[in-house]
């Protein structure tokens, strides 16, 4: 199939869509970061600005912070690449990314089947999205922005959206069948069954940000070491030379494989699957199905009793 | 006096910081374990490799949870616990 001029015009837009948050991230953080030394500083998500909620009446103004700007950036860029990999579906002749698209559905698919059961086959769409999401803000240190990851508020966010879901389909089961999950094996275990409700988010949560943040604060420790390290080595060297450190070209990018690329391709995985995991398991299907089967029968038996 | 107060929550603070991460040997000991146990499983059925690996990788991130809490704690110690120490410190001083 030859493409169409108009196809590629798309095309070229659908690519600049996906580019162009990624450079406004840069833009935003070369115009908005506080120009410093070259000292090297451990610091959480810088705030843009505050949207002052005080004067409504509220006690707290509501910061704007780089995480929620780079969080939706990485959105808008997820979704244009989404269009990208849809454009030009066909059956006869289809394109490579069609190819590609199709395989990703597959193995989506296949590992939500795998690990929830049939009746979770709706998930497939929310757990990839979540892992394109969790992954691709991972990424985001590749072009030297902040990881919205490595804000403790967002990945709090998406536990709270897992634990929501979690009581949801524990409810779906009957409330007294909730209450009485809670007394599960003796009475005197209740306590620790509710502290153990909360210690799935908070688990999670702790997991995917300690993992993100122990690379970015590894990765800043090893770059003020190599600055050290090849002042003491290279200082003999006249003028600007002997202060340019030799030792950070090339090396923290190998340690930035391990950290950056396979930390958060891996966090996002293991967040997907244990969001798959507690939800399918916090929901007995064959129980659920014995108990709508008692319920019809007794509508029918109560309706010909009426009638 | 207010000098070595403050010195004192610093110094608390920082020893507090390494004793959190002294949570590290556990999941370091117990990723070894299970990568360990993951090497002899490949050895003994080559075929299955693609499965125990991912079985493993998943594990070992579970694993480490714990030696994570030891690492958040940390960092709340070294970057936040002085700041709001200190202004509670000068809040009872100035009172």
């Amino acid at each position: 199939m030859t493409k169409s001029r108009r196809f590629k015009i798309e095309d070229i837009l659908l690519i600049a869509g996906m580019i162009l948050p990624i450079v406004t991230g840069i833009v935003i953080k070369v115009l908005f970061t506080p120009q410093s030394e070259d000292s090297i500083s451990i610091t959480g998500a810088l705030i843009f600005f505050e949207i002052p909620l005080s004067k409504l009446g509220l006690k707290w103004d509501l910061p704007i912070t780089e995480a929620q700007v780079n969080s939706w950036l990485v959105i808008i860029s997820i979704f244009f690449l989404c269009l990208f990999m849809t454009h030009g579906l066909n059956e006869k002749t289809p394109l490579k990314r069609q190819h590609l698209a199709e395989w990703i559905i597959e193995k989506v698919d296949k590992l939500v089947q795998d690990n929830m059961g049939n009746h979770f086959m709706g998930y497939a769409p929310f757990i990839i999205a979540m892992m394109a999401l969790s992954a691709f803000s991972s990424l985001m240190t590749l072009f030297g922005l902040f990881p919205p990851t490595s804000d403790l508020n967002v990945i709090a966010g998406w536990a709270i959206l897992v634990f929501i879901l979690i009581t949801y389909y524990k409810l779906k089961c009957g409330f007294l069948n909730y209450l009485k999950g809670f007394t599960q094996p003796i009475p005197v275990f209740t306590p620790f069954n509710i502290l153990g409700e909360f210690s799935t988010p908070l688990s999670m949560t702790f997991r995917h940000y300690g993992n993100i943040v122990s690379g970015t604060v590894i990765s800043a420790l090893l770059a003020a070491a190599l600055k050290i390290l090849s002042n003491a080595v290279f200082g003999w060297l006249p003028g600007k030379l002997g202060e340019f450190p030799f030792f950070r070209i090339g090396l923290p990018a190998v340690f930035s494989i391990y950290f950056d690329v396979f930390s958060g391709c891996i966090q996002a995985f293991i967040f997907a699957m244990l969001t798959m995991l507690n939800v399918s398991s916090a929901f007995d299907y064959e129980d659920y199905q014995k108990r709508q089967a008692k319920r019809l029968a007794k509508l029918a038996r109560r309706q010909s009793q009426n009638s | 006096m207010f000098e070595l107060a403050i010195g004192i929550i610093l110094a608390g603070c920082a020893v507090g910081a390494g004793l959190a991460l002294i949570a590290g040997i556990g999941p370091g000991i117990g990723e070894g374990n299970a990568v360990a146990k993951a090497c002899e499983a490949i050895g003994r059925q080559p075929e299955a490799k693609s499965d125990v690996t991912s079985t493993m990788i998943l594990g070992c991130a579970i694993a480490e949870t714990t030696g994570l809490y030891g690492f958040v704690t940390g960092l709340l110690l070294l970057f936040v616990a002085p700041k709001m120490l200190v202004n509670i410190l000068v809040d009872i001083i100035g009172r």
